[in-house]
């Protein structure tokens, strides 16, 4: 005879909710998002009491107010009678620059060493090696203060070219200028501009020259149609290969599409070079690679490009030693392994941590201020922060912005990553 | 001394957010030491020696509040803040008091709530340039490289006076002096730009001062002085009352070498002795001791001391007193009575 004891009630105790697992994550949740909450209810509480403590209010008003201060690089026309916003515009598109800038620098010396890294010859690829170990086990600070102080202690000064019996002579027979206040070099302008802009002549008895943006729009307009026809060509040569084997000889009919039609029109707009030449206290004219944005430049992308050299290195490495010897046994010659077979698999390995370095780079280049570079953080959260009064409204900003910078760029890095990936079916 | 525990006890508990509690007094004297914000380094104005030990002009008001409220002028902490980060740093209350040759401005008043407790130093933008460059005024700079030091109302008159003068720069933005110097000196810039003591003071630095000199136009009024934050009144109070101190001992003659003597034995003269304690409760009226400020004035002389030993004339940065000469003597220098 057995007795069945009653099944326990399905009554809820307390303590299921720790030691029940059907509960348990339920409670973790609800007590982390309470923390949560109370973290930024903490946060927001303080910052508002701290506010009314000092008496300051939270608005951005501040930024329609004139700036009155100058910034020496200005991509867009600024002068300090305009607000504290546009000042915040002139440092977002000068850490634009430098950001772009030093990407692709970065992205060519990575790949380049990283390739030369992995060279049979060892001279080559010790060299390397002490050059990745060198910058990335440096903190880039000191990069961007050392190539800054080489810069401005070793170059020549701008008044040392002046003179009958000067010490110190322009490059490129007087078209590039090296001082250290930067380096001038020449520019395009346009003797016959689009652009509706007031055309001045850059010395006394020269041509008047005019440089706009629609100008710039119709050449680099032509030259992507010509790039897009060169496409079409080398497709047109694949299939005639596929078809037939023989591949048509195309490179003249490719060279004389990209140079020809921009050649054209830079002739009808008139272009011609515009020399920086001294005057006064500094060159004039040409464009002024500062000093500044030099050294951020140099430092970032030597810096950057080391980590992404071994970012490629172990892409390379990641492929399989059958596939270039599959390429030998097919007969493909070694300098175009690298090119075809090699570089096209290792990229799939090589993108996703590529784009954490490319907003490394950008993050990084906020450290401007240490040359004096006024990209945002030297504007808006530098100067205006400190003429205004509002940290917390300029840090926010700040914030904002590279926040949007970076999501923007590892978008982007995303979208070529996916095109790069293996097709599976 | 019961009653004003007592109060900040209050009031800390009244206020949630403890970082910015009003009786900073209070935090001060439990902390042991005053935090004072100083420059990174202007030889004469704030500047360690070779011993780590701060010394300087703007450093002796410093310790001046610090002897004035504890008798121990060595009971500070230095900060040194850029032109930057000062502001920042006094209102989150990482600093008591800032003595960082700061202009005083309205809107540094009004607007970033900031109490200025005075003027220690009268002075005005100047430009030094090397001679070799054969500048002879500063409307002569049409196109020339400045160096200017960021988050100063040197910056903003600097851009002023080219505009009005309608001539262009081009402006170097910097931190700190030091990195200036650099700049100036290695030629990066034709001109350095900052208040006209400062500009002195980095030229005493200079293997050859005398390669450089300063331009005659002083394109602003510079009035540069000690500030608290906004809010504390008892605080603002002291230290504006200690350079008053200060100030007055110069006029009346009450100098480092006789004050022990003239605090010992009280003299016939009233404003002396409130001044010294010897006479009234001055000292208490601030919620200090009596002989606050004996101490003040004995911590690094009076102001005309302070001033001699700096930056006056007969050290290398050689400032004359000009505008900074007391009333008396046809200058600026003035401190309400001690009554």
């Amino acid at each position: 005879m057995s007795t069945l004891t009653d099944p326990p009630k399905p009554g809820f105790r307390l303590s299921q909710l720790i030691y029940d697992t059907r509960y348990r994550s339920i409670t973790i949740q609800v007590i982390a998002l309470a923390l949560i909450v109370a973290a930024f209810w903490w946060l927001g509480n303080n910052t508002v009491n701290n506010l009314n403590a000092l008496g300051k209010d939270f608005n951005f008003g501040f930024l329609n107010n004139a700036a009155g201060y100058d910034i020496n690089q200005k991509l867009i026309a600024y002068n300090n009678q305009m607000s504290h916003g546009r000042a915040a515009l002139v440092g977002i598109l000068n850490t634009l620059l430098v950001a772009f800038l030093g990407c692709i620098a970065a992205l060519i010396i990575g790949v380049f060493v990283g390739v030369l890294r992995l060279s049979k010859n060892w001279v080559v690829s010790k060299l390397m090696a002490v050059y990745v170990e060198g910058f990335r086990n440096v903190p880039l600070l000191i990069w961007i203060l050392l190539i800054g102080a080489v810069m401005s202690e070793s170059m020549p000064q701008p008044r040392e070219f002046r003179g009958e019996n000067a010490t110190q002579s322009m490059y490129f027979s007087d078209n590039v200028a090296v001082t250290n206040r930067g380096i001038w070099i020449p520019r395009i302008g346009f003797t016959n501009s689009v652009s509706g802009e007031e055309a001045v002549a850059p010395v006394e008895g020269a041509a008047a020259v005019a440089s706009g943006g629609l100008d710039w729009l119709l050449v680099l307009g032509t030259l992507g149609l010509s790039l897009f026809a060169m496409r079409l060509v080398r497709q047109r040569a694949d299939r005639i290969q596929q078809a037939t084997g023989e591949r048509p000889t195309t490179w003249y009919q490719r060279l004389g599409l990209l140079v020809i039609p921009v050649g054209i029109v830079l002739f009808l707009l008139g272009a011609t070079i515009v020399s920086p030449y001294l005057k006064g206290f500094n060159f004039t004219e040409g464009i002024h690679l500062r000093n500044s944005l030099i050294a951020l430049w140099f430092a970032l992308s030597l810096y950057t490009g080391a980590f992404i050299a071994e970012i490629v290195r172990a892409g390379i490495l990641a492929v399989s030693k059958g596939q270039s010897e599959a390429a030998a046994a097919l007969g493909i010659q070694p300098s175009r392994t690298m090119n075809l077979v090699i570089l096209p698999q290792a990229m799939r390995v090589i993108i996703p941590p590529l784009i954490s370095q490319f907003l490394n780079l950008t993050k990084n280049s906020s450290l401007a201020i240490a040359v004096g570079y006024m990209d945002v953080r030297a504007t808006l959260g530098g100067i205006t922060i400190n003429q205004t009064g509002r940290e917390l409204e300029g840090m926010l900003l700040m914030g904002a912005f590279y926040l949007a910078l970076s999501l923007v760029i590892s978008g982007g890095m995303n979208y070529y990553n996916r095109s790069t990936q293996l097709a599976e079916r | 001394m019961k009653k004003t525990v007592f109060f900040g006890a209050l009031t800390v508990a009244g206020l949630t957010a403890g970082m910015a509690s009003a009786a900073t007094l209070d935090d001060v004297k439990a902390r042991g030491s005053l935090n004072c914000g100083v420059t990174t380094g202007l030889v004469g104005f704030a500047a360690p020696d070779a011993e780590g030990v701060w010394e300087g002009f703007d450093v002796g008001v410093c310790r001046a509040v610090a002897a004035a409220i504890f008798g121990d002028p060595t009971a500070v902490e230095f900060v040194p803040t850029t032109g930057q980060t000062r502001f920042t740093a006094l209102a989150s209350g990482e600093i008591d008091l800032l003595a960082r040759n700061t202009t005083w401005t309205m809107s540094r008043d009004v607007d970033l709530k900031f109490e200025f407790v005075g003027v220690n130093y009268y002075d005005g933008q100047g430009f030094l340039v090397p001679k070799a460059l054969g500048v002879t005024s500063a409307k002569e700079l049409d196109g020339a490289t400045v160096c200017i030091q960021t988050g100063t109302t040197t910056e903003l008159n600097l851009a002023d006076f080219f505009r009005v003068n309608d001539i262009s720069y081009e402006p170097v933005p910097i931190e700190t002096n030091a990195e200036g110097q650099q700049q100036y000196l290695a030629g990066a810039c034709d001109v350095y730009t900052t208040d006209a003591s400062g500009l002195a003071a980095t030229r005493a630095t200079f293997e050859n001062p005398a390669d450089h000199v300063l331009l005659p136009e002083i394109i602003s009024k510079e009035p540069l002085g000690p500030l608290v934050r906004h809010g504390d009144n008892e605080w603002g109070d002291i230290a504006r009352w200690t350079l008053n101190a200060l100030i007055t001992a110069e006029e009346l003659g009450v100098t480092s070498e006789n004050i022990e003597e003239l605090a010992a034995t009280p003299g016939n003269n009233p404003e002396v002795n409130r001044l010294l304690g010897t006479e009234g409760e001055l000292g208490a009226q601030l919620g200090l001791d009596a002989d606050w400020a004996k101490n003040a004035i004995a911590a690094g002389g009076n102001y005309g001391e302070l001033f001699d030993n700096n930056i006056g004339e007969n050290t290398s940065i050689g400032l004359a007193r000009g505008l900074n000469a007391q009333w008396t003597d046809g200058g600026l220098i003035y401190s309400p009575p001690f009554r």
